[in-house]
């Protein structure tokens, strides 16, 4: 029940956030803070019954006990779909991701949403609902409808709060993530009736899928259904359009959670269904997969560099840095897996807080036009600072989370190959130039003198503290994290190497 | 006193943290002692946990923690310290106090005093950390860490966009270096399975042989990030630029440890190295190509910390030059004699840029000699040691370095001959900085002159560049980390020719410079002499060259691609679609009887189709 | 059921040709009430169908469908002629033609 009540906290909490605005409208944002840690108060609590030796048992992914919590109950039984929940290392990881990002955002929201300010919040905590059921769902369709639970608050968040573009960017946004989605519903859809077929059973569990294997050209198709509804979300490269428009024209709040949270649940969908599901056909497609993320990180680092707008830039140097994730994905060895999961967590937070900068200088400047800024250091030096320590966290400072991540995704791919390797680490070039075009032209250069522009405050500083302290410590001794994801990762590689060619998969042991 | 060895780098990030988060609202006072105290301290450590080393020989391995572990890949946060580290830390703890304690005085007047030293002590924690580490790994977090460091110092004046362009391309043409580095230490992994040094270099004598393709492959893939750091051929383009910084800055970072973190890497994993013959000798030429492209630049330089950075690169080239023949001691004693030298001389060049109401043209100085006389014998005794006139520090370093150079069959007189133009070269170069500096009329006047805090460090380094190499070699403790040279010593005569070379060129720089007995307008003013001082003034047109091979294409790539082409393909799915329905839509008339029309023939059609009709 | 009967066909005969015209009058004609009133032909022409289906089969169901499209002709005829005179009202006119404001 741990896991029901942790999704229906945040849906209550939601609802009483959009009826309190009727007593003061200042009232939901307060109650959304409260909420998400209550509801991060409340995962903790029941986290801390856990011991490292339940952590580190192996999730056998047939066998529902060897996981952390587990969670199911019959819903729809005449065709096998029931509610069914379960978390294991990686969900863990997420979950807290998620709540903490979601904190995060609701600070981000502090000042800046001025309209509905209840019904903003209580949208804003629907689409933490929906993420934390994506990432504890395992039942197919309940996946499907928590997919589509998270979609559209984002949608309303975008489309009634967002910037001069809204309306295009929302229902770009939402056209997007709908039609892969319905290739992901047919996939899921195809997937339980030739499972039907073949064992007389309906099932959208899992555990009953995962060792069912499809074979044939039918499930290539079936794979790449999951794989196009997972890297439009990622986002990859080509179907990445709709992130840059969502990003600048979302609401601060919004963006933090697109780019910390929605985002990662892509990944979470590869790591967690493409891969086992299907792992020969992953096993085939992995060059393409690869040479997309390559082309990802390249091409956002180039059109990093060519945007004027400050969350343009940062928006796209979330493409280059989730392509380092279909990378770790695809190279499927430990390392690189490693490298992916925490590249899902470091760049939460680098991303999220460099959206929540170029929030800040919106809302005191009123544009988002970095030829328009410059000098903004002496005007504002706090801000100045953490902008340059998340600068740099995003091209890849050792010492803090994203080179660890980064790190690892190469070496991993290094031993699988070498030469795409090799071309994804000029990613690490490339991301060092537009980091400092971006402080070279929005915080350094010639100030403007008549600007009085109010610093960060205790607020702002608290919730980039929460990032710094974040970054560092997954930098400087991210083996919690790593010792968390493990077991996961080793049951998912063990699961694939027992249906996959051992020929094949030789190549990928290190 | 071995357990301290931590405590050497907390001292200055303590130190940079507290500054850090005090922004600014500390007094100055407390900044200064905080600043420099902290790099005090650490030197102070470092001296007793040298003591300490001296005595048991043995080296020491500190491990504080796993910093992550997956399977085999197992980096730990570690310490290593053997005879280079301590070498390097003495360097980098003692240089950098003087540095620190010179700039107290120097950046008094700035208002963003207590950033400076937060970025200055940040530097040198990295830097220990790059020279402590016990692994590849930790190592590389050191190497970005002193060059972020760099890129904050050498844009410490933002506000000029000038400096943040120099910055930049500091930064990222070091990344360059750092991303070739990067791979190496992929493959090294990949290989032998570890990246600690010292189990890394066993796995790798015991797996490869002497010449194999592996072992060059990852020696010049390391040499990429230490050409990269140390500004060598070809990506040494940034070192004359990042003198936009504070001068005390390039004192430090480059000139006396920073630049110098590719001769440390490479001594480092010197057992990798001396696998790949074919990447040491890539290691020489670099460093002799290197050290004669920016003698001959800093020939015709005018701007006075340029002069100086160039000297650098081509200092640079002959450790390079030394590690590339296998003379291991050399490069480093060299390294360790020009971190005195040359800080000493860049501490001076700001003296004289700080009491010159920061001019940089030297042709706009001139006749200081007694009107800062402190600074002129510090330039003076730098220069000399610069040239390696006999019995300066610079002399025994560089003169080792030829030896040895010549000593290597097939190559070896070629290097030597290349070393020796070099040092000719270096001698002019030097001197004619000297004479057009302190001799001559005198053009400006100085407003000030340095205070005890500037002159203090000047005369401590003077005093170091001049007897540094008689005490450093033997109180140097390097036998036990690299292979013994071998004890031939060539004839006298070419020992001669090498003590002569610089004194050479100190005279063909007195006749031309200061007595002018030596005219060579003529030979500059013909059209072939403007040519070569033009090339050899624009650094061998290698920034010409970068910009149109490198720079121009991306900017024009990005800007090509901003407006995100791929949007074209969804845009025109959209297309059609719009057309679709603005198709559709004439069918909707409005009218009744329309609709009502359509509806009947509809319902025909479908009654025709069920009945078998049509 | 002696005496004269008429056979079913004829019948339906008779109101295919009345729903016909109906329908013929409602695609034609341009003046709202005409298309009511073929509105109500095309009704009563099922409804006659409906009773000599009910007559052939001697079920009352014919007659009961009868009264039933008897109602909705009633209600319908009332909305239409509701319709009927805001349209006047609206565009002064009774042409459903110029009542075209849905066109694409």
């Amino acid at each position: 029940m741990v896991l029901v009540n942790l999704i229906l906290i945040l849906l209550v909490g939601g609802v009483i956030a959009w009826l309190a605005e009727r007593q003061h409208p200042l009232l939901p944002r307060w109650i959304a803070l409260i909420t998400i840690l209550f509801d991060l108060g409340y995962f903790l609590t029941y986290m801390s019954d856990l011991s490292w030796s339940q952590i580190a048992v192996v999730p056998n992914p047939t066998d529902a006990a060897t996981w952390l919590f587990h969670y199911k109950a019959e819903w729809i039984p005449r065709f096998g779909i029931s509610f069914e929940l379960a978390m294991d290392g990686l969900s863990l990881l997420m979950v807290l991701l998620t709540l903490v990002l979601g904190a995060v955002s609701v600070s981000a929201s502090w000042t800046d949403i001025k309209q509905r300010t209840g019904f903003f919040e209580a949208n804003l905590l629907w689409t933490l609902a929906g993420v934390l059921g994506v990432f504890l769902a395992l039942d197919l369709f309940l996946f499907f409808l928590f997919w589509e639970v998270m979609l559209v608050p984002m949608y309303l968040m975008i489309a009634i709060w967002g910037h001069e573009g809204r309306s295009y960017a929302s229902m770009k946004f939402f056209i997007f993530t709908q039609v892969s989605g319905l290739m992901m519903l047919l996939a899921i859809l195809a997937l339980v009736m030739l499972n039907h077929s073949n064992t007389g059973v309906y099932s959208f569990s899992y555990f009953d899928l995962l060792y069912h294997q499809v074979g044939g050209d039918i499930a290539f198709y079936l794979m790449l259904g999951f794989f196009v509804a997972f890297l439009v979300k990622l986002p990859g490269f080509p179907v990445h359009t709709w992130l840059p428009d969502a990003h600048t024209q979302a609401p601060t709040a919004g963006s933090v959670i697109l780019a910390g949270i929605l985002l990662k649940t892509g990944a979470y969908g590869l790591i967690r269904f493409v891969v086992p599901l299907f792992p020969n056909e992953a096993l085939a497609f992995s060059p393409v997969a690869m040479a997309l993320g390559v082309a990802g990180i390249i091409y956002g680092a180039v059109l990093a560099l060519g945007q004027d707008d400050f969350k343009r830039l940062v928006a796209y140097s979330s493409v280059s840095h989730m392509g380092f994730v279909l990378l770790g994905v695809f190279a499927w060895n430990a390392l690189a897996l490693q490298g992916a999961v925490m590249q899902m967590i470091a760049h939460g937070f680098s991303t999220a807080a460099l959206f929540m900068i170029a929030g800040s200088l919106q809302e005191r400047m009123h544009t988002r036009d970095m030829s328009k800024m410059g000098g903004l250091w002496q005007n504002m030096p706090r801000l100045g600072a953490v902008a340059m320590f998340f600068a740099l966290a995003s091209l890849g400072l050792p010492g803090l989370g994203n080179f660890v991540a980064e790190f690892m995704v190469l070496v991993g791919l290094f031993a699988v190959a070498p030469w795409v390797a090799a071309a994804a680490s000029l990613g690490l070039i490339v991301a060092a130039i537009y980091s400092l075009m971006m402080m070279q032209r929005a915080f350094q250069g010639e100030p403007d003198e008549g600007r009085r522009l109010p610093d960060y405050g205790v607020r702002e500083m608290l919730t980039m503290a929460v990032m710094i302290v974040g970054l560092i410590w997954l930098g400087l001794y991210p083996q919690p994290v790593l010792d968390t994801a493990q077991p996961v990762l080793d049951s998912l590689m063990q699961m694939v190497d027992s249906v996959t060619e051992p020929t094949q998969i030789a190549g990928l042991m290190p | 006193m071995l357990k301290l060895l931590p405590l050497i780098p907390l001292f200055p990030l303590i130190s940079s943290v507290l500054l850090m988060v005090t922004v600014g609202k500390m007094p100055k006072r407390l900044v200064a002692i905080l600043g420099a105290g902290s790099v005090g301290l650490s030197a102070v450590t470092t001296l007793l946990v040298g003591l300490a080393f001296m005595e048991s020989g043995q080296p020491h391995h500190q491990v504080l923690w796993t910093w992550m572990q997956v399977g085999a890949f197992s980096p730990d946060i570690a310490f290593y310290l053997d005879g280079l580290t301590l070498v390097m830390m003495s360097v980098i703890t003692g240089v950098g106090f003087l540095i620190h304690l010179f700039s107290t005085e120097f950046m008094e007047e700035d208002a963003s005093y207590s950033r400076y030293f937060a970025y200055l002590n940040m530097f040198v924690f990295a830097m220990l950390v790059l020279v402590m580490a016990d692994n590849l790994l930790l190592l590389y977090l050191g190497w970005e860490g002193v060059g972020v460091c760099s890129y904050l110092l050498v844009g410490f004046w933002y506000q000029n966009p000038d400096n943040g362009l120099a910055a930049r391309k500091a930064f990222v043409v070091t990344r360059v270096g750092d991303t070739a580095m990067a791979l190496g230490l992929f493959l090294l992994f990949t290989e032998l399975g570890t990246l600690d040094i010292q189990p890394m270099a066993a796995a790798a004598n015991s797996q490869w042989q002497v010449g194999d393709t592996l072992p060059v492959l990852a020696c010049l893939l390391l040499l990429g990030g230490a050409v990269g750091k140390s500004a060598q051929l070809p990506l040494h383009t940034w070192l004359p630029d990042a003198m936009a910084g504070p001068t005390p800055v390039s004192a430090l970072i480059h000139a006396a440890t920073m630049v110098t973190a590719g001769v440390y890497l490479i001594a480092r994993t010197h057992e990798l190295f001396l696998l790949a013959p074919p990447a040491m000798l890539a290691v020489a030429l670099v460093g002799l190509i290197t050290s004669l492209m920016a003698a001959s630049t800093a020939l015709v330089q005018h701007d006075i910390k340029r002069i100086l950075a160039y000297s650098t690169i081509s200092q640079i080239g002959y450790m390079f030059l030394a590690l590339g023949v296998g003379a291991w001691t050399a490069g480093i004693f060299h390294l360790v004699t020009h971190a005195f030298f040359k800080a000493l001389l860049f501490l001076a060049a700001g003296a004289v840029i700080h009491c010159l109401h920061h001019e940089h043209n030297i042709f706009k100085m001139g006749g200081l000699r007694t009107r800062l006389p402190v600074v002129f014998w510090s330039f003076l005794i730098g220069s000399a040691a610069l040239a390696a006139l006999p019995l300066t520090s610079g002399f025994f370093s560089k003169d080792m370095i030829l030896l040895q150079a010549y000593e290597l069959p097939t190559f070896g007189p070629w290097l030597w001959a290349g070393g020796l133009l070099g040092a000719l070269l270096t001698a002019i170069y030097s001197f004619r900085l000297v004479f057009v500096v302190f001799f001559g009329k005198t053009q400006m006047e100085p407003d000030k002159q340095p205070g005890s805090r500037m002159a203090v460090p000047l005369s401590l380094l003077c005093v170091l560049s001049l007897v540094g190499g008689f005490f450093a070699l033997p109180l140097v403790p390097l036998e036990s980390v690299f292979p013994v040279a071998s004890d031939h010593h060539p004839s006298h005569l070419i020992e001669g020719i090498s003590i002569a070379i610089p004194l050479i060129g100190l005279a063909i720089a007195y006749f031309i410079y200061l007595s002018g007995q030596l005219n060579i307008d003529g030979l500059v003013n013909s059209a072939p002499g403007q040519m070569l001082k033009k090339f050899w003034f624009s650094g061998w047109a290698m920034d010409w060259l970068y910009d149109r091979l490198w720079v121009r294409p991306y900017k024009g790539l990005a800007y090509i691609l901003r407006g995100e082409w791929v949007d074209v393909i969804y845009n025109s799915i959209v297309k059609v679609c719009q057309q679709l329905f603005v198709g559709l839509s004439h069918t909707q008339t409005g009218r009744l009887r329309w609709y009502a029309t359509s509806m009947v023939f509809g319902v025909i059609v479908v009654l025709a189709l069920l009945l078998g009709v049509i | 059921m002696d005496g004269v009967s008429i056979p079913l066909d004829h019948v339906l005969l008779l109101a295919s040709l009345l729903f016909i015209c109906g329908l013929l009058g409602l695609m034609m004609r341009r003046n709202v009430i005409f298309i009511l009133i073929s509105l109500e032909v095309m009704l009563n022409a099922s409804a006659v169908a409906f009773v000599a289906a009910g007559a052939r089969w001697g079920q009352a169901d014919g007659q009961v469908i009868f009264m039933l499209i008897l109602a909705v002709a009633a209600a319908e005829v009332a909305v239409g002629l509701g319709l009927v005179i805001q349209i006047q009202r609206r565009f002064k006119s009774l042409d459903m033609d110029d009542a075209d404001r849905l066109r694409g």
